[in-house]
């Protein structure tokens, strides 16, 4: 004979065990997704380009990005964070990652779009060594599941170079 | 005499060898918890392999209650990805993303700023006074992995210590007094 309280425990344990079977086989399946990201980003303007009291350089832009993140999307994602990182090398430093741009995709039917928007983020310098600098633009991706395994992905997508005056 | 000698031969044919088994099964619970927490932090690298999101400041990728599973590895930061990490005179271990990396030449140290998502600006106004950027010795381990709602468990048991005491009470007591 079983007690309410023997049947309740098993009962409790049996669904614990099937929700994280099914968190599982969700984040797997989200392994096979292949995703192609189609983008594309242009600086329009410098809009600011200068020293600040500190001594590190900082520059502010406009961009025109247009984004296809459509593939990114399964059935287990709850969001994208994509996010656009201007990286150089300096003397001093090796890596420099600093994002400028960043938004939250919610579902895929707003996974494809095109604007133009000032940098949210000033691009800044560990000291002033950026007067004729190359930047790469790279945009990167993190994929946020309804549960289960988060995933990071990154596209260079073009590069531009600062002009040898500030302005 | 001889009663008393079957007395201490019953209590200890039945009494003791149940209280024993109980024990050790009790004994046997709170191991194997400790093995799995011990073993997550071989395996993960981190201190502290699961923690629980406290603030909304993620919102929406992560909300309040959410659980979140670190790992560490030799990797470098880099930007984008969410860490955890401590500031000094801090308590409570914040989780946040990466937005700004430097990383020296010689040295290979890294500088790093977060945001939270959800928050207008970046982390300097949270890290200590005069901190500018988090080291890699401020960093517990970077997020891989996410559960929802979880860890509101552990939220109500450290906001309302009562239930956290009955709960406790009645699971030992179930343990004691089951007969298998």
């Amino acid at each position: 004979m079983h007690t309410s309280v023997q049947r309740l425990n098993t009962l409790v344990t049996f669904a614990a065990v099937l929700l994280a079977v099914l968190c599982g086989v969700a984040s797997f399946f989200d392994g096979f997704n292949t995703h192609s990201v189609h983008g594309t980003v242009e600086v329009v303007k410098i809009r600011k380009f200068r020293k600040q009291l500190n001594g590190n350089e900082e520059v502010t832009m406009n961009l025109n990005i247009s984004l296809d993140m459509q593939s990114t999307f399964t059935w287990n994602t709850k969001q994208v964070f994509v996010f656009l990182a201007a990286e150089f090398e300096t003397e001093k430093n090796v890596v420099n990652q600093i994002s400028i741009w960043d938004h939250i995709i919610p579902d895929k039917e707003h996974a494809k779009f095109q604007t133009q928007v000032p940098s949210k983020y000033p691009l800044t310098d560990q000291g002033s060594n950026l007067k004729g600098k190359k930047i790469d633009l790279v945009l990167h991706w993190h994929i946020m599941p309804k549960s289960g395994k988060m995933i990071q992905d990154k596209l260079p997508l073009s590069h531009f170079y600062l002009p040898e005056a500030y302005l | 005499m001889g009663w008393i000698a079957d007395g201490m031969e019953s209590i200890r044919s039945l009494q003791i060898r149940q209280v024993l088994t109980q024990v050790v099964s009790l004994g046997m619970i709170v191991t194997s918890a400790l093995i799995i927490w011990k073993g997550l932090m071989c395996v993960t690298g981190s201190e502290s392999p699961v923690v629980v999101v406290l603030s909304g400041s993620m919102e929406p990728g992560f909300k309040r209650g959410d659980i979140l599973f670190l790992h560490m590895s030799k990797d470098p930061i880099r930007a984008g990805e969410i860490v955890v990490f401590n500031v000094d005179g801090r308590e409570i271990p914040i989780v946040h993303r990466v937005i700004k990396v430097h990383e020296r030449q010689e040295t290979g140290e890294v500088d790093v700023l977060t945001k939270g998502d959800n928050n207008f600006g970046d982390d300097r106004l949270l890290y200590a006074r005069g901190q500018l950027w988090l080291q890699q010795h401020h960093i517990m381990g970077r997020a891989v992995g996410f559960l929802p709602y979880v860890g509101w468990v552990t939220i109500i048991m450290t906001e309302k210590p009562i239930i956290k005491y009955l709960l406790i009470g009645a699971l030992g007591l179930l343990v004691i007094t089951s007969k298998e």
